[in-house]
């Protein structure tokens, strides 16, 4: 590994971007990826994260803000570090009238840095390990939604890389294909590629990323590991009992609300009571408790809870 | 070298593209056409219809400079207005701008590429018309020595490496159409829009040429010397048109260029 991918695979200070119009996309962004990571960029519709990577990769300029990529600062370096970075952006994007291994070579001509020679071999590969060695021939245009996702991927796969930034990588994959995504992320993991994965689906990110990053309305509102990202979250305590008034005096009683109660059960968050305790206050009050669940936080439960509830995107 | 590779990606890219293939087969079919009619309802008269058009029937090989001078004012500049306007804003449109950018590809390399590839369009098209023409014309009527405007007469082979030389002039004239085009397709992701906004231009601009209260604006329109390649068809080749012709072209293109590379340089891509 060369000392440039020693410190941080992506750090940002202060990156910001106001879109003519007034829209502020990105807010005084601080991001950092260790190296080694698969980092999971979260955030909900509208959130700043497409924009974040387009700035990372040099498609958009920031209004204020430093940018490195793997220890360079970019755009001004970009041209040396880039071909470093496996990139998918916001979705595919081919020609309509080429075929995908076509497109893959017109993609790879254009790199300085790849010798020509091996362009062939290195497509192939490529399409190889997206499955779709069978479809290369076929013309971008009547691929499928899943075909043109994954041709975005062997793109990205195109040489090794040090960094791939994946902008919604499983979007209009079949339930194989998102699993191949995840086992395709751990393997390039497992060679020592940084990874930066925007993506809706919580229960990937739960099963494939080391660290995840929270975007709300241009900020970054959570960072840090998994396991200290949802450390912070609430722990939930779901009480099955005979006798549910008797369990809400209790629980009122000491400390834990809000209460919800619903036939025959009170879920409760637990705060800072110990569980133990407010079990065996159950038992003693008897409230005939009949299961008593502790459920950690789901991704899905501190996203909501750190990005608000509402439906409606920002503005 | 990298930039050759990218080059002929890109150029392929043009000539595999089906309209492509369609427009540069019009100009042929253009070619054709004048030779056809020509042979069938005999030689014109004196001063009917375009330049060379009266010599046709003496020497084929100005049947192709009939048909670049038939071109030259619209169908060629379309043909170049069509492959430049789709250049950049084409990219945009179907998103493989970004991806193109973030190989990385140098944007001023792109635009340079891009550039290259529509002004080598410009010259094959060129190219094609001539030697249509010649070929069609060798065909339906009789070759041979060539006689000049100027009177003089020179051999064929003489009178080839003159087409040759009309046909980069005409190339030249096209590539201020290629850099004008490239540039309005840095503005825009609607590449249909930036073909239509370049013909439009081009042909705003030969509107002016022919407005006679504005003759002190004429020598540097663009498209005033176009037509300035009957100069090399005289004995001695006279060369002021010519070279006044390519002058205010190079300043053209120069100032073109500048427009496209700091627009090009300092977009957003957010397509
Ligand atoms: N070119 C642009 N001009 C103006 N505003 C823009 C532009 N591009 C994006 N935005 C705005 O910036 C904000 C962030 O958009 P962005 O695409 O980064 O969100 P995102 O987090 O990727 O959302 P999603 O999860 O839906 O992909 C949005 O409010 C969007 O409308
Ligand atoms: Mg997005």
């Amino acid at each position: 590994m060369g000392p440039s991918t020693e410190g941080a695979a992506v750090t940002t200070r202060g990156l910001t971007k106001r879109f003519r119009g007034g829209q502020v996309a990105v807010d005084r962004l601080d991001l950092d990826v260790p190296p080694g990571a698969v980092y999971g960029f979260l955030g909900p519709n509208g959130s700043g994260k497409t924009t974040t990577i387009r700035m990372l990769l040099g498609l958009v300029s920031p209004t204020a803000g430093t940018a490195r990529l793997l220890g360079q600062p970019v755009p001004a370096a970009s041209a040396s570090v880039l071909p470093r970075v496996g990139a998918l952006v916001e979705g595919p994007a081919f020609h309509p009238y080429l075929s995908g291994r076509a497109n893959l070579r017109r993609l790879d001509a254009a790199d300085r840095t790849t010798a020509p020679r091996t362009s062939a071999a290195r497509t192939a590969a490529a399409l190889e390990r997206v499955g779709l060695s069978a479809a290369a021939g076929k013309r971008y245009r009547v691929y499928s939604l899943g075909m043109r996702q994954r041709l975005g991927l062997a793109a990205a796969l195109l040489r090794p890389r040090d960094l791939l930034v994946l902008d919604e990588p499983t979007n209009g994959l079949d339930p194989q294909g998102t699993r191949e995504v995840r086992t395709l992320v751990r393997e390039v993991a497992a060679d020592g590629t940084t990874v930066l994965v925007s993506t809706h689906l919580l229960a990937e990110v739960e099963q494939i990323c080391s660290h995840v990053g929270v975007m709300s309305a241009g900020r970054l509102v959570a960072a840090g590991t998994l396991a200290e990202v949802t450390a912070g979250a609430t722990t939930r305590v779901r009480v099955e009992c005979r006798q549910p008034a008797v369990a809400v005096t209790v629980l009122t009683g000491l400390g834990v609300s809000p209460v919800r109660t619903e036939a025959g059960t009170v879920d409760a968050e637990l705060a800072t009571a110990d569980p133990e305790q407010v079990l065996a206050a159950l038992v003693a009050a008897g409230a005939g408790v009949r299961q008593f669940v502790l459920a950690r936080a789901r991704l899905e439960d501190l996203f909501v809870e750190l990005t608000g509830a509402g439906f409606d995107v920002r503005g | 070298m990298g930039d050759g590779r990218l080059l002929l990606s890109e150029f392929l890219l043009v000539l595999r593209r089906r309209r492509n293939q369609v427009l540069l087969g019009l100009l042929a079919l253009v070619t054709v056409l004048i030779g056809v009619a020509v042979d069938v309802s005999g030689p014109a008269r004196d001063g009917e219809g375009p330049a060379f058009l009266r010599s046709i029937t003496d020497n084929g090989l100005f049947l192709s400079f009939t048909a670049l001078v038939v071109s030259l004012p619209v169908f060629l500049p379309l043909v170049v207005s069509v492959v430049s306007g789709e250049s950049i804003a084409g990219e945009a449109s179907t998103g493989t701008l970004r991806y193109l950018l973030v190989v990385p590809v140098d944007r001023t390399r792109l635009l340079v590429v891009k550039l290259l590839s529509v002004v080598l369009f410009g010259l094959l098209a060129a190219v094609l018309v001539a030697v249509v023409g010649a070929v069609v014309g060798a065909v339906l009527f009789p070759i041979g020595e060539l006689r000049l405007l100027s009177g003089t007469t020179v051999s064929y082979g003489q009178g080839l490496l003159r087409l040759a030389g009309v046909a980069l002039y005409v190339a030249a004239v096209l590539a201020t159409v290629a850099a004008l085009g490239v540039f309005v397709s840095t503005l825009t992701e609607v590449p249909i829009a930036a073909m239509a906004a370049t013909a439009l231009a081009v042909v705003l601009v030969e509107v002016l040429d022919a407005v006679p209260q504005l003759s002190a604006l004429h020598p540097w329109l663009f498209t005033h010397d176009w037509l300035a390649f009957g100069d090399l068809l005289r004995d001695p080749v006279s060369v002021a048109g010519l070279g006044h012709g390519l002058l205010v072209q190079a300043c053209w293109d120069a100032v073109l260029v500048t427009l496209a590379w700091a627009r090009m340089t300092t977009r957003d891509v957010t397509s």
